[in-house]
């Protein structure tokens, strides 16, 4: 007689476990906490004038490899510029100083990145440092307008407009 | 209260304290049929009572006044003492604890092995050993010659082995009052036999209040120290079986030598027979 | 005529309602005594829960591959297919996943619980309970109501873990979308309380719905067999339209 219900119970306790896991998997696989589970990391801060839809978690990539994420978005009362906070993974740690930082949307409909273009310095970031060369979010309204009032195509971020659905992640998570 | 027999034991109702159970002029209405139009009843502390009466006059349902499962348009209802109608949820389980109850079709839970369902009394109120749970069982499994089926499912019993194993879940606390909803029904002879000196010994040895509603006259006589007889909504006789076989009065002749005929009505109420049959009433 | 029965129609439904939430109040006074039958109430969370894994993990596995072969053929359209994990999560963890779940739920072991009770009830096996002093509300009741809430959001944390799969499945396996991609755009843009989390209160919430309607449809069915075959059909009908319309109500004001 115990022997069916001692049965109940271990299978309801691995049915609640199966529940949990799956719970566990999909907090840390789909959402942002995924992203929360990085290894250490360095500080750098970028100044824009426009972040456009920018949020907190963003990715950083560098050469479409992502390298980081944005930590803290803030506004710098002086300037009136967005202060954005960046945490670099330090195994990204000699990226030259005169890198510039860029906000880009990956695709028509895709989520706003800071990409990071490599400059030529033989010295490296160092924690705390700030990004000198920064180029705001480009805004889809101020593309039309230029478009209209110039004539001409967009010049620089064009490219933010073309769909890069081959953006490369490093840690390809799913197994 | 309407047989001046002076050897019906009780007579008085205004002695309670012999009487486990003590019903004054209970009055029930169901659907649109009147079932007690003022009932008073005792039944004896220690003793076997009997209560008979024509399928449909109310014996499962006065149980059902009697256990608190449904409650009565008027009248009052002691059990041991006990205000039953007043009782909270509460008391009224209490109350409970010291009934047994065998149910008429033996609403066995279908989901339990027969043992599971001997033992759900003990398991939902007392903690014991499981080897003691394990000897109460079997004891009372043994008691209705139903050992060998304890790891069955009651969907794989006949009803006669429902039945027993009904009984031996009913009785399994020792309770203080007994109620045997028709316990003979579907039993052959010999667990007949089995089950009814079950009853006597249950009540002679641990000195239990017994309820036993049966329409087998002779078992009845056998086992019961009293009979009612409930017919028309009323007590139509009581007393001790053997008196009551040879009273001449048409309610007991009817029902003990049953005849179709009398006071007691074969038939449900309906119409006119003709009228059911498409016939004009009054034709023949 | 017609009026005078939609009128008693009408006030049939509102006595249901008034009922329902009677037996609520008075399964939520039983709790208290539901806590010695914890053992039962383990049974039945295997019941309603693991026994409807099967068709949980089956259905969840195709609902993910379905919409990740629509939402690329919809997002193709506008060069958005990188959004594809994205879109795909939010639609199953907010919409998808507690509502499908719930209506399976509701069809697999609502209908069990009602048929169940109902048949215990039939068979006086409730009152065979009430004479041994064993509430049913506590001892049958309140445990499946327990399991029903306890059960419903893990089977809807099943039914997501097996529509990312299944999405993963078609959209990169199947369609070639860039497996980084996938996860890295679903991770930076799906929350985990304000998405995944929202939708597992939201399915606890339908499973309290679902076992109580399917819990009071079996208590108070009539004791036969049609009775208890209509009370069946009857959870299957209220609970998928109280879980939608519920759906509606959280999603509108909650989330
Ligand atoms: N819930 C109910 N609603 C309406 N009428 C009922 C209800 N329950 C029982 N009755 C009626 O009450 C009468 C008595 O039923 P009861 O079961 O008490 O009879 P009984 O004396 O036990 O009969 P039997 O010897 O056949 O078991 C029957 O005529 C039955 O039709
Ligand atoms: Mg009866």
């Amino acid at each position: 007689m115990t022997q069916p219900r001692r049965s109940f119970q271990v299978g309801t306790g691995l049915f609640i476990l199966l529940g949990f896991a799956a719970l566990a998997y999909l907090a840390t696989q789909t959402t942002s906490v995924a992203n929360y589970t990085e290894g250490d990391s360095y500080t750098l801060k970028a100044k824009f004038s426009n972040i456009g839809q920018l949020k907190q978690r963003a990715p950083v990539k560098l050469a479409g490899v992502r390298i980081g994420s944005v930590k803290s978005i803030a506004l710098d009362p002086q300037s009136l510029e967005a202060l954005v906070t960046i945490g670099i993974d330090t195994r990204f740690k000699d990226i030259p100083d005169d890198s510039g930082a860029a906000i880009f949307t990956s695709g028509l409909l895709g989520d706003q990145y800071v990409g990071v273009q490599p400059g030529g310095s033989p010295v490296a970031f160092k924690d705390g440092d700030e990004f000198i060369l920064t180029q705001s979010s480009m805004q889809l309204e101020d593309l039309i307008g230029k478009f209209l009032v110039s004539g001409d195509t967009p010049k620089k971020p064009a490219n933010a407009a073309t769909p890069t659905t081959d953006d490369v992640e490093p840690a390809a998570k799913n197994p | 209260m309407n047989t001046p027999n002076p050897s019906a034991s009780i007579e008085s109702p205004g002695s309670t304290t012999d009487a486990y159970v003590q019903i004054r002029g209970l009055h029930t209405v169901l659907g649109d049929k009147v079932l007690f139009d003022g009932v008073d009843l005792d039944i004896p502390r220690g003793k076997i009572t009997a209560i008979m009466g024509p399928s449909g006059t109310g014996k499962t349902t006065l149980l059902r006044h009697i256990t608190g499962q449904l409650a009565a348009d008027a009248g009052e209802i002691r059990v041991d003492d006990k205000d039953v109608p007043r009782l909270s949820r509460k008391q009224l389980f209490d109350l409970r604890e010291g009934i047994g109850y065998l149910f008429q079709n033996s609403a066995l839970l279908t989901d339990f092995s027969v043992f599971e369902n001997v033992a759900f009394p003990l398991r939902q109120h007392l903690r014991l050993p499981e080897e003691i749970v394990r000897n109460i069982v079997l004891t009372r499994l043994q008691a209705v010659g139903l050992r060998g089926a304890a790891e069955l499912m009651p969907a794989e019993l006949s009803g006669g082995m429902a039945r027993r194993v009904a009984l031996a879940r009913a009785m399994i606390r020792d309770p203080g009052l007994m109620i045997y909803d028709e316990p003979f029904v579907g039993l052959d002879p010999i667990a007949l036999n089995q089950v009814l000196k079950l009853i006597r010994t249950l009540n002679d040895t641990l000195g239990i209040t017994s309820i036993l509603v049966a329409h087998e006259f002779a078992a009845v006589r056998r086992a019961a120290d009293h009979v009612y007889l409930i017919a028309g909504g009323k007590v139509a006789a009581h007393g001790h079986p053997d008196e009551l076989a040879e009273r001449d009065s048409p309610w007991t002749r009817q029902f003990f030598g049953g005849e179709a005929d009398g006071p007691v009505p074969f038939e449900y109420p309906a119409r006119d027979y003709a009228v059911d049959l498409g016939f004009p009433a009054g034709a023949p | 005529m017609s009026g005078s029965r939609r009128h008693s129609m009408i006030g049939d439904a509102l006595a249901q309602v008034g009922a329902a939430g009677l037996f609520l109040f008075a399964i939520l006074a039983a709790m208290p005594k539901s806590v010695r039958h914890f053992r039962e109430t383990l049974r039945q969370i295997w019941f309603v829960g693991a026994m409807s894994l099967v068709i949980i993990m089956t259905c969840g596995l195709f609902v993910g591959m379905v919409l990740s072969l629509q939402l690329y053929y919809t997002l193709a359209k506008f060069g958005g297919t990188a959004a594809l994990g994205t879109v795909v999560a939010l639609s199953l963890f907010r919409e998808l996943g507690p509502v499908v779940t719930a209506l399976l739920f509701a069809g697999r072991a609502g209908t069990s619980m009602t048929a169940e009770i109902g048949l215990m009830r039939a068979t006086d096996q409730l009152s065979a309970m009430e004479m041994m002093a064993v509430d049913p509300l506590a001892y049958v009741v309140a445990p499946r109501f327990i399991a029903g809430i306890v059960a419903m959001p893990l089977l809807a944390c099943v039914f997501n873990a097996l529509g990312i799969l299944g999405a993963h499945a078609v959209g990169v396996s199947w369609l070639g979308l860039d497996n980084g991609t996938f996860w890295g755009n679903m991770s930076s843009n799906v929350e985990v309380w304000s998405d995944l989390v929202n939708g597992v209160w939201k399915s606890a919430a339908f499973g309290a719905v679902i076992a109580l309607i399917a819990t009071f449809q079996g208590y108070t069915t009539p004791p036969t067999s049609e009775g208890v075959a209509y009370a069946t059909t009857r959870t299957v009908v209220s609970s998928s339209i109280v879980v939608l319309a519920l759906d509606f109500v959280m999603t509108a004001f909650l989330m």
